[in-house]
């Protein structure tokens, strides 16, 4: 593989000790940059002999902690391993490595009328091998749904070094078990992805992006219901609060009104003909409700920076507080607005910071605690929160994770999600897929 | 008290939380693909120093030399963190404990900045004989016959990228005081040091924008450094000394603004504040000074520069983003704003705009390779543009890409927003004395 590809020196290692997720770190011994499905192979095949765990990660942009170093392990980055193979526009996938970046795959998709929907918040430079091995999710969840539903060919190489490959190009496949399915979100710990096949769309042709800015946040939530019942199903409807708001315009100096409660931002895309019905009617629906203010981006780039400024939400937060604490809860839709104000409720009660902010159109939210991790006392009123919300979540029939991944931050909260046989069932394919526990220990479940 | 990364006060390294929204924004990790290369990279090893997990070693020093400090990491972090705080502690530190020092490079450190750049007439003197130098011929016979061979291995390589001296400097262009026929400002002219030496003529444009836009301008003929290069290099207490200097020749309350036209001091002009806080008697007249500063782009638009009646003929123009005036000071619409003022300029937007172009202060000279590879980068998207024209508006950066420009044999023309502008005034004025 030659010796710059393989990191020893503490200077070389410490900065693969994290990914995204805050207050997470891990030590590292060795990390390995293959460049081929072949180095990768031969890569576990070595770790499989030495008894070493394996830890892969790609730009290390993970929320869960899903891709921090467990004691002892080689890391193995595939960001080398970044090149789009083949858009086959005929067939309508792309066919790509797994360390290609997410936004460097919609915009080979772009250059042929297609694109790729999944747009996670860090989609400038996730790795697609992460996105898929967390089953990421994104702003266009409600009408496009989430990384699953794009997969449909992987190649991986296995906890004992083979490689195998599953799915094709064909729409409809139903030889024998769905592996793929089995490896989306499987979190590193049962197979290294290496390749991924891709379902891509034509782009719409026409999309508007509209802003709503409200007095309280459950006239928000009540305008994403009216919405929906209305029969329209727009491409995003995500919503800031106050805190988040604020922050966010500190960044990114759009001109977001500080002072309202609730921001929402909607998308709809499409034929022009059924936009520009779509937009009228959400506007009225905002209006409706109660907006305060009600207004359509000029254009494209206007509507992109609206887009952008809400994807750098979640880091925009880390400004006020040292250690931003990110929750992934998500609940069915209609449950939404009783889950904000109880965040919200919560936050009060435990005297912490919060900022809320998240996809309203698919139940998806993102509490976020600002907090300080040097602080012993703060925190442990985190913990307590973050143990009122998840029983919450839970009561209202949601789940813990929405697109972040179980890791190491949800862990402690699968089995009472998924009862005791799901729980065990998970275990046992884990047990028999990678007996010697090497792929990604400690992540899902002890 | 020595700066450390120790003492830091350590909600600014916290500040990271590592979300690697940095990464793409990142020259050196884009060039790599490595984590220690990125800004979360660099600030995690800082971490590590801070938390006497890792100690200072020469990889480390490398590390810190290694980053551009072209902050494109502070425009893209959504969380604020002061990465150019963290950089300057961190060299600091590496400076003071003395690593990865040979003995040339510590011989360079002290002719330039600690001999040249503390001595305003020593380095115009230096700059008169270097002038000389290429004046009489001798730098091409000594090229000819091959006598820069005899050159010590580190001046061999820097010798063809010695920028050719201007024949006045700017005392011998711009008066200590002038006026303009009706008066609304009154504001200081900061001439620089590469400026002045290399690009005296753009100090004199600049005082004939100010001048076009009602401003009376006052240009001291010696001016200290204002102690970038100090600052950005690890040497902070030669960094406090010159702004103390710069502030006694230019009283903050005296002026309306305090112009600056070179992207990387003027960065570092604007933080007096930070510099010397901790100082009794400075300390309060640099928060007033940081309040005066103005890049030149930004006092123009600001006061709702006027538009020249004539122009320059139909030109298609090019901008590149200095990036200590577009990461470090925000200035990024205004030189647009001025430069779409003149008549028959078509503007064309430059793909990677304010990506760097590898000049980065001292970084061509202390890292060449990877300058090289940035400046071969911006070259072709320059050239791509079909631009007759690329302006910019820092003397790091003129140098570098005209060098690029020339090495790659291309016609396109380096000029700065205002002299443009000072051009198409002129013009103006031609027009009307021609009636």
């Amino acid at each position: 593989m030659g010796e710059a590809h393989v990191l020893t020196s503490a200077e070389d290692t410490i900065p693969y000790g994290f990914d995204g997720t805050a207050a997470l770190k891990g030590p590292v011994g060795v990390v390995v940059l293959p460049g081929s499905t072949a180095e990768v192979s031969a890569v576990v095949k070595l770790a499989c002999e030495l008894n070493v765990t394996i830890v892969t990660r790609g730009s290390g942009t993970g929320l869960s902690g899903g891709s921090v170093p467990s004691a002892g392990c080689l890391v193995l980055c595939l960001t080398r391993l970044d090149r789009i193979l083949a858009v086959d526009a005929a067939n309508l996938t792309v066919r790509a490595q797994c360390g290609a970046i997410t936004a460097a795959i919609d915009a080979a998709a772009n250059k042929h009328g297609l694109f790729y929907p999944p747009d996670p918040g860090s989609m400038k430079i996730s790795t697609i091998g992460g996105n898929v091995a967390e089953n990421s999710g994104g702003l266009r969840g409600l009408k496009y749904g989430v990384t699953r539903d794009y997969v449909m060919g992987l190649e991986v190489v296995l906890p004992d070094g083979r490689i195998a490959h599953f799915g094709n190009a064909c729409v409809k496949d139903v030889a024998g078990y769905s592996m793929k399915d089995l490896f989306i979100g499987s979190e590193g710990t049962l197979g290294i992805i290496t390749e991924v096949l891709l379902k891509v769309l034509p782009r719409p042709a026409a999309r508007r992006t509209m802003l709503a800015s409200y007095d309280r946040m459950e006239d928000a939530a009540q305008t994403v219901s009216d919405i929906i019942a209305a029969k329209i199903i727009p491409c995003t409807l995500e919503f800031l609060d106050r805190m988040t708001i604020g922050c966010v315009e500190d960044y990114a100096k759009i001109g977001l009104p500080r002072d309202c409660e609730a921001l929402l931002l909607m998308e709809t895309d499409g034929h022009p003909a059924a936009v520009a019905d779509e937009a009228e009617q959400m506007l009225a629906l905002a209006r409706a409700r109660g907006a305060r203010d009600v207004r359509v981006a000029r254009d494209d780039a206007e509507a992109l920076q609206l887009a952008s400024a809400r994807r750098s939400a979640f880091s925009a937060l880390a400004r006020v507080r040292p250690t931003t604490i990110l929750e992934d809860v998500t609940v069915p839709r209609d449950k939404l607005a009783e889950m904000v104000s109880f965040v919200a409720e919560v936050a009060k009660k435990h005297k912490l910071l919060v900022g809320t902010f998240g996809h309203m159109g698919d139940g998806n939210l993102h509490p976020t605690f600002l907090t300080d991790e040097r602080n012993a006392d703060e925190m442990a009123r985190v913990h307590e929160a973050l143990e009122e919300i998840v029983t919450k979540t839970l009561a209202l029939g949601g789940t813990i994770t929405g697109e972040h991944g179980v890791g190491l931050a949800k862990k402690a909260w699968l089995r009472r999600q998924v009862g005791e046989n799901s729980h065990d069932l998970m275990r046992e394919i884990k047990g028999a897929w990678d007996p010697r526990n090497l792929l990604n220990p400690g992540k899902i479940f002890d | 008290m020595k700066p450390s990364l120790k003492l830091l006060d350590y909600s600014i390294l916290q500040q990271c939380m590592h979300c690697g929204m940095c990464l793409p924004a990142c020259p050196t990790y884009v060039a790599t693909n490595k984590e220690r290369h990125s800004p979360r990279g660099r600030i995690s090893l800082m971490r590590a120093v801070a938390d006497g997990e890792l100690k200072l070693s020469p990889a480390f020093a490398d590390e810190m030399s290694y980053c551009l400090g072209c902050l494109a990491c502070q425009t893209a972090c959504p969380a604020g963190v002061d990465y150019s705080n963290l950089l300057e502690t961190a060299r600091a530190e590496v400076q003071s404990a003395g690593l990865n020092q040979t003995f040339t490079s510590r011989f360079w450190r002290t002719v330039t900045i600690r001999g040249l750049f503390m001595r305003p007439r020593l380095l115009r003197f230096v700059g008169r004989l270097l002038w000389l130098y290429q004046r009489l011929g001798l730098q091409t016979a000594f090229r000819k016959i091959g006598l820069t061979k005899l050159l010590p291995q580190d001046l061999r390589r820097l010798e063809p990228q010695c920028p050719t001296i201007a024949t006045k400097f700017s005392p011998q262009l711009i008066r200590p005081v002038e006026s303009p026929a009706k008066k609304n400002h009154r504001v200081a002219l900061l001439t620089g040091c590469v400026q002045d030496l290399v690009f005296a003529d753009i100090n004199r444009d600049t005082a004939d924008v100010l001048l076009a836009n009602g401003c009376e301008v006052h240009t001291p003929p010696v001016q200290p450094c204002c102690g970038s290069l100090h600052a950005h290099n690890g040497e902070a207490d030669a960094a406090k000394m010159l702004a103390k200097r710069v502030m006694d020749l230019f009283p903050p309350s005296q002026f309306d603004a305090i112009i600056t036209n070179a992207g990387g001091c003027g960065n570092h002009l604007r933080h007096y504040g930070a510099l010397l806080a901790d100082d009794a008697i400075y300390g309060p007249l640099a928060k007033l000074w940081d309040t005066k500063l103005r890049d030149i782009h930004e006092w123009m638009m600001e006061h709702g520069c006027r538009a020249p009646r004539a122009g320059l003929g139909d030109l298609t123009v090019t901008y590149h983003d200095s990036c200590h005036l577009t990461h470090g000071q925000k200035v990024t619409k205004q030189p647009r704003d001025l430069l779409n003022l003149i008549p028959g300029i078509r503007l064309v937007e430059l793909p990677e705009a304010n990506w760097c172009c590898g000049s980065a202060g001292i970084y061509n000279i202390t890292q060449p390779e990877q300058s090289e590879q940035l400046l071969v980068r911006k070259v072709g998207h320059v050239i791509g543009t079909g631009a007759s024209v690329l302006a910019t508006a820092n003397p790091g950066c003129h140098l570098q890409i005209a060098r690029g420009l020339r090495q790659a044999g291309s016609p396109i023309t380096l000029l700065q927003p205002v002299t443009l502008l000072a051009r198409a005034y002129r013009a103006e004025a031609k027009m009307k004395d021609g009636r």
